[in-house]
């Protein structure tokens, strides 16, 4: 009986400490502006759980903070992708590229140059 | 998702806390101004873990104690690559590559700007903004802004007071640390008391601001950030002279104590005793006075556990000795023999805060100030005694956090504020204590793009002002690039101290009265207004040169408001206000970068402050309706680590509105307007090092001057002397000199 009790416990404790409701995560993806930022950021919080996200315009970045219980980096890297945005391992689709503003197709070489000089 | 779950189950799973390490990334630039970089990449060598620098050039980047080097880049700087052991904050330098291969186009950093995203109306004034002027202390720092207006309050103090919205200090909530300090006894001579070289920056906020800082703001609020002991410098001197003999002299001293704490000792003291009396109507056109200003800094910092935290001891002793030339104080004081006046002040303060950022989860934050502070001055102005004891004690607790996610941001939290006052006035004794407990909250709502959302509620309970509500809201709205309308409205309520408030008024031989005896507070009731705020900041680019352009309109609405009327030339009264009393003020400020290194600040602002007096409902006195302001600074290229800098700033005042004065004999009228004034101040730096540099200035060049700046002073212990009825520059031009030397 005590160890099943035991048992029990360590799993429910491993439970709690695998959903952590304040989950760090943190991945690239790609874009070039201010517009991108707001863009990638509001796809973020569009997912239900997540509590922050900030993208770097410079190091293209995404520090993320969620509720596992409520979501997972999947499914963020999912709206993400939505948007138009690529990530590693998620390209967006033609359809949600073409979406973004044309000064933030990334994926062309011109505007990645013309955002440098900024 | 369920296998992972289920596969986690048999995974004995720890999540160890990360530590992290913060610091700031700065420009090593030779006229030695902290120029943080903006976008700096650091990396962990030979890891993916990096991060770059925010707007202030601070960042956060993981630890682990396997990662040994951090290499710190940015475009048009050499690397670095720092061995790191600890997690202690970083403070480095990236010195720019003289490699001119490359053309680097840089923008640089303001030295005073408005912010886009702020849903509040607040210019930040940086350290560079407040060099521009040789600003011995922060009345002085004001100087170059075209929102803020600095003036004399009479002709025999000295003293600079400042106005906003076209109210005097009293309806500005000051504060130094976001602890409010300049208030209650320490009104009218408070900001001289806190020397330029402490203050690293400054927040003005137009308009209500938040109800973080309490109740009493009703103009707007102002915000002095103190240099700290962890980033100021390791010794730093400023001394200074004047052409009118006045001397200031201030050190610093900051040291690292162990890896956690730091100190600074702060040092400042000015002495002027020379008599002047330029426009030989008989009284010194300044006092003579000497001070002697010292603080005390602890600062502790454990990043590692999200621990910040501040320890301040300060004391003030100073003394003033204005009036007639041959005023001699052993033998003359409170006689008729001659009129004099001395006011000396000894101020002792403590303060505490503690800062708690949970390092794991970064917008939970907890903050705990507390302040204490007892404030005496003893003064006579002619055969006018007036003493006044002030002990205060503030307190507040603030939590920081948010509501599903960081767009929705909640401050919340508590305080307690003590007052207790004694007063000696002219005859009578004053004493009240004043007890405040209320409490906070405040929500912002960003969406990340176009608008912003800040929505504040305190309720206070207060021994004398009652049960009380105060909202505050303030909202942002950029439709299209570079644009920010911004709107604004809140309460505030006060207890006016007219005694200390109003001190210039017993250098005068106006009889006081106070009409009405009901009220809580010398029988006065509390002061009561409306702030309402529209603003639009719009930049743009003009010959492909950045500009910004602002155009604001502010109306204060008193609901009640403590009187001050001075209509009859011989008397001053009080009493509660009976019908309107409005300010409206609209400002329009235009900032160019006309070319390189080359600024133009230039503004116009309209004033329309009216109050129903008993005589009916006139003008504010000594309010100018029209103020015309233009700075332009020039730096040269930085040339061997030394370059030169220039900088002029003109001011102009329209008329001025003199209360009456038709009930004095012919001689001691004053027409109803003064005159338009139009003053020119300029100063010349030139930096020979990061260490080292020197300062050239002139005030008031044009050598303008205000005549007869007291009424009846051929008969000072008569019943029409008055040294209220100042517009202008009482004593000329002035020039000075100085020099600043710092070790990092």
């Amino acid at each position: 009986m005590k160890k099943l009790v035991l048992v029990l416990l360590m799993i429910a404790t491993t439970v709690t400490f695998a959903q952590d409701k304040n989950k760090r995560e943190s991945l690239e993806v790609d874009g070039v502006c201010a517009m991108c930022k707001s863009r990638i950021e509001k796809a973020c919080f569009k997912t239900k759980g997540v509590k922050s996200a900030i993208w770097s315009v410079e190091t293209h970045e995404l520090k993320l903070i969620f509720d596992e219980n409520k979501t997972d980096l999947k499914t963020i890297e999912a709206n993400v992708a939505g948007v138009g945005h690529d990530t590693k391992a998620l390209k967006a689709t033609d359809e949600a590229y073409g979406s973004v503003h044309n000064c933030c197709k990334y994926r062309d070489e011109e505007v990645q140059d013309d955002h440098k000089k900024e | 998702m369920r296998k992972l779950l289920i596969l986690l189950c048999f995974v004995p799973f720890v999540m160890l806390g990360q530590n992290q390490i913060t610091g700031i990334i700065h420009e090593a630039n030779p006229d030695t101004k902290q120029q943080p970089l903006f976008g700096a990449n650091l990396i962990w060598l030979g890891t993916s873990v990096g991060t770059s620098t925010d707007i202030d050039g601070q960042f956060t980047i993981p630890f682990k104690p396997e990662y040994k080097q951090l290499v710190i880049s940015y475009v048009g700087f050499k690397s670095d690559t720092l061995t790191i052991t600890t997690a202690k904050p970083i403070m480095h330098y990236l010195n720019p590559t003289s490699d001119l291969d490359e053309v680097i186009v840089q923008s640089r950093k303001k030295a005073s700007s408005r912010s886009y995203l702020r849903a509040q109306n607040t210019i930040l004034v940086s350290s560079a903004e407040l060099l521009k002027a040789a600003c011995c202390n922060l009345s002085e720092s004001f100087e170059t802004n075209p929102s803020i207006d600095v003036n004399f309050s009479d002709a025999v103090t000295g003293t600079k007071q400042i106005k906003m919205l076209g109210l005097s200090s009293p309806y500005i909530l000051i504060a130094t640390e976001n602890i409010p300090s300049i208030r209650g006894a320490s009104q009218a001579f408070g900001l001289s008391f806190i020397p330029g070289t402490w203050v690293e920056s400054i927040q003005i906020t137009k308009g209500a601001g938040s109800v973080v800082n309490g109740f009493e703001s009703i103009a707007g609020q102002i915000n002095a950030e103190l240099v700290k002991p962890s980033t100021d410098n390791a010794f730093f001197v400023n001394l200074y002279g004047a052409s009118s003999t006045r001397l200031e002299l201030n050190t610093h001293f900051n040291t690292e104590v162990s890896e956690k704490w730091s100190t600074g000792l702060y040092l400042h003291g000015n002495t002027h005793q020379e008599k002047h009396d330029v426009n030989a109507d008989g009284f010194m056109d300044m006092p003579i006075y000497s001070q002697v200003n010292v603080m005390n800094r602890w600062q502790y910092t454990d990043p590692e556990k999200g621990f910040v935290s501040f320890v301040n001891l300060r004391y003030l002793r100073d003394d003033k000795q204005s009036g007639q030339l041959d005023f001699d104080p052993d033998t003359d004081k409170l006689t008729t023999n001659a009129w004099g006046s001395e006011i000396d002040t000894k101020r002792y303060e403590l303060s505490a805060k503690l800062g708690y950022v949970n390092p794991e989860i970064p917008w939970q934050s907890l903050g705990v100030q507390f302040a204490l502070s007892n404030h005496k001055q003893e003064s006579y102005f002619g055969l006018n005694q007036y003493d006044i004891e002030h002990t205060s004690i503030y307190s507040n607790v603030i939590y920081n956090s948010i509501i599903d996610d960081s767009r929705h941001k909640i401050k919340t939290g508590i305080n307690f504020t003590y007052d207790a006052y004694d007063e000696f006035v002219i005859a009578q004794n004053f004493a009240r204590t004043e007890r405040s407990f209320g409490g906070f909250f405040e929500y912002s709502f960003d969406n990340l793009e176009l608008f912003t959302l800040t929505a504040g509620l305190r309720v206070d309970s207060h021994n004398l002002l009652g049960e009380f509500i105060t909202p505050r809201v303030h909202m942002r709205y950029s439709p299209w690039s570079k644009s920010a309308f911004k709107a604004s409205v809140g309460r505030g309520k006060r207890s006016a101290n007219i005694f200390a408030e109003n001190q210039n008024l017993f250098a005068s031989s106006r009889a006081i009265s106070i009409l009405n005896t009901t009220g809580a507070i010398y029988g006065l009731d509390p002061e009561i207004a409306w702030n309402y705020g529209v603003s639009y900041l719009q930049g743009f680019n003009l010959f492909d040169r950045a500009a910004d352009i602002t155009f604001d309109f502010y109306r204060t609405d008193f609901q009640n408001q403590v009187v001050v009327d001075l209509e009859n030339a011989q008397e001053v009264s009080f009493y509660n206000l009976e019908g309107d009393s409005y300010a409206n003020s609209f400002q329009v400020e235009l900032n160019y970068n006309v070319f390189e290194h080359f600024n133009l600040r230039t503004a116009y602002k309209f004033y329309d402050v009216k109050t129903q007096y008993q005589t009916g409902k006139l003008a504010k006195p000594l309010t100018p309706k029209h103020r015309v302001f233009g700075n332009v600074s020039y730096e040269t290229e930085i040339k061997n680590n030394s370059n030169w800098k220039f900088d002029l700033t003109y001011n102009w005042l329209s008329e001025q509105r003199f209360s009456l004065t038709n009930n004095n004999p012919i001689q001691y009228q004053l027409d109803d307007y003064s005159d338009p004034v139009g003053t020119l101040n300029t100063q010349i730096t030139r930096v020979f090092s990061p260490k080292f540099e020197v300062y050239l200035g002139g005030e008031n060049i044009t050598n303008v001057r205000q005549n007869n700046p007291i009424v009846s002073a051929d008969n000072p212990f008569g019943s029409s002397f008055d040294t209220n009825f100042v517009y202008g520059p009482i004593f000329g031009s002035m020039y000075y000199a100085g020099l600043r030397y710092k070790l990092k």
